[in-house]
């Protein structure tokens, strides 16, 4: 049994040395760093365990970062009810890196990885079933890529001549507006410490 | 000579009153035996969580009410709880108080809307009719609280938007002690009802590993046996205070679901009870100036009044840099918010968690070799709104 998150995160460090290449605690939830190709061994880990005992997925999900080398981050969130702490497992990847799936170790993760598939078109390896899952049936894109547009590319409306449904490119006659927020109204304090914090380091 | 296998093909929905909204399911039946189910879902799919990247804090609350819009408020709680651990801000005592009241409210208007819609799926009527009723009363509380029946925006990160009105604990009062009559007379028509339970014991068995394996939450978890309520095991806000029973089924069927929903309602009302005896006084939403609008009135009086009112609700505040996932215990089961904030005003990346959308995905596993009628019992019973699974 463990009672504290700085356990599971002394557990986690000792039996995983040389996976974790980052963990930290962020408002008491551990969020650790591991390469693609440890990601089986290290949720097979935490499920199994006699200490960890991880034994559900929460969500999988991806973060766009498109100024970054590895442009993606895929994250696990994991569950412990015996514990009752949970784990947030981070991964980088780029564009075209396969990410090995989990669904052999936790079948919920099957839609899951759809759906980071469906919006963000990152590929997992060996999933049995790798469909788009929430968008259209000829949808084409990734809908929460940071440089799709808001507004989407297309558009669908009843056509009376052809009697069907049909896509048309979107037409706006205004942009959407993006306004600048940048500006220099004070903000809370933390915002200061936070400004004087980051001024600090650069000098 | 072996006989040959065939099976068909059934396309089931998108537009089917048994299939709870937006539903496509590909069936592959062998007779009236279901072999395969494949949803099609995201005929309901808006891109809420693009859309929230593009809004200020305070505009992505409205998003969540149209998620599950069954029990609203439950969900804008999560996001709330979210921006409240990053920007570290304490919600008053009262704010705290009247979250829950209206939590407890939803759980009630979601688990009705469930038990009589399964009741419905399986041949009775009547349930429904009752539900609905209560259930209409419930919204005018909404209604008066927010000013709307459904989608309600009243939470904020740091309490709620406004104080309750004059008389609506009255009210809410003289509810609570009407309705478990009500849970009674519902009882009375479906738990021993020879029918409803022929079409719902046995059916769509979950055991505790499978419901662990397959992420279940909320009442397909308990009704599995395990004991696991976020309320409970990790309390957000004040649900320390209150004292409640966790229902917890035997069987995992969908008759066992049915029955830990039930015995849920009685002890929400039992919360809402305990929670207007015990509402403190004092403000419904935090005081810091620079996060919480100014009051309407300082507005013709007082200039740094105004200032702040045009650049809340123009620019919003900023929200530390940061990553967080919060989860409350909604009707349906664990609603997350896993929020990443970039230090500007609006949220880099909110993935919502929907307590729905890893129940559908079960569908295919728990109706192998069950008849075709039992499709929609067991989707009744899964308590699936499209709202949430698609997001």
């Amino acid at each position: 049994m463990l009672t504290t998150v700085h356990d599971l995160e002394k557990t986690v460090n000792s039996s995983l040395t040389t996976t974790v290449k980052r963990s930290e605690i962020v408002f008491d939830q551990l969020h650790i760093n591991v390469d693609v190709e440890d990601i089986i061994s290290t949720v097979l880990f935490l499920k199994t365990n006699e200490k960890c005992k991880f034994k559900q997925l929460i969500d999988i999900t991806a973060v766009d970062y498109p100024q970054k080398e590895k442009r993606f981050q895929i994250v696990y969130l994991l569950l412990s009810h015996e514990n009752n702490l949970r784990v947030i497992i981070n991964l980088n990847v780029d564009e075209k890196e396969n990410i090995p799936s989990v669904t052999k170790i936790f079948p919920s993760a099957n839609w899951m990885e759809r759906e980071v598939f469906d919006m963000y078109g990152l590929i997992f390896k060996d999933h049995p079933d790798l469909r788009k899952i929430l968008t259209d049936y000829d949808f084409v894109g990734y809908p929460l890529r940071k440089d799709f547009p808001l507004t989407g590319h297309t558009e669908v409306r009843y056509s009376e001549e052809k009697k069907k449904v049909i896509y048309e490119n979107v037409k706006l006659d205004q942009k959407y507006r993006e306004f600048d927020s940048e500006s220099p109204w004070e903000g809370t304090q933390y915002i200061k410490e936070e400004i004087i914090k980051k001024n600090d380091e650069k000098l | 000579m072996t006989k040959q296998k065939k099976t068909m093909n059934l396309n089931f929905g998108p537009q089917h009153p048994a299939a709870h909204g937006v539903l496509r399911l590909i069936l592959e039946l062998d007779g009236e035996i279901v072999e395969k189910i494949d949803p099609h879902i995201g005929l309901l799919h808006r891109g809420t969580e693009k859309l929230i990247e593009h809004k200020t804090y305070t505009q992505a609350i409205p998003y969540f009410d149209r998620l599950d819009y069954v029990a609203p408020m439950n969900q804008e709680h999560a996001f709330a709880l979210a921006i409240e651990k990053l920007l570290k801000i304490e919600v008053p005592i009262r704010g705290q108080y009247i979250r829950v009241l209206f939590c407890e409210i939803g759980r009630i208007l979601s688990h009705l809307l469930n038990v009589t819609t399964q009741a419905l799926d399986v041949g009775a009527l009547t349930p429904s009719l009752w539900g609905f009723e209560e259930r209409e009363t419930l919204m005018t509380f909404y209604e008066r609280v927010s000013g709307s029946r459904l989608h309600a925006n009243y939470f904020r990160p740091g309490g709620v938007h406004k104080d309750l009105p004059r008389g609506l604990t009255d009210d809410i009062i003289l509810f609570c002690n009407n309705f478990p009559k009500v849970i009674d007379d519902l009882e009375s028509l479906l738990t021993d009802n020879r029918i409803f339970k022929q079409r719902n014991v046995d059916i769509g068995i979950v055991t505790k590993q499978e419901a662990l394996d397959h992420s279940f939450s909320g009442v397909m978890l308990r009704g599995s046996g395990v004991a696991w309520d976020l309320r409970r095991s990790q309390p957000y806000e004040c649900y320390r205070d209150f004292d409640f029973k966790i229902p917890i089924g035997k069987n995992g069927d969908c008759f066992d679901r049915y029955l830990c929903r039930m015995e849920e309602m009685r002890e929400s009302v039992k919360i809402i009870k305990d929670c207007i005896k015990k509402m403190p006084t004092g403000p419904v939403k935090s005081i810091d100036g620079k996060i919480t609008p100014p009051k309407r009135s300082n507005l013709k009086n007082s200039m740094e009044a105004l200032i702040h009112h045009f650049k809340l609700f123009s620019e919003g505040y900023r929200v530390p840099r940061g990553e967080i996932y919060t989860a409350v215990e909604a009707p349906k089961g664990e609603f997350g918010v896993y929020l990443i904030s970039d230090g500007s005003n609006k949220p880099y990346k909110c993935k919502i968690r929907a307590p729905g959308f890893s129940h559908l995905q079960a569908m295919d596993y728990l109706l192998k070799g069950h008849m075709l009628a039992d499709v929609p019992a067991v989707l009744g019973s899964l308590d699936i709104v499209f709202g949430e699974v698609d997001r």
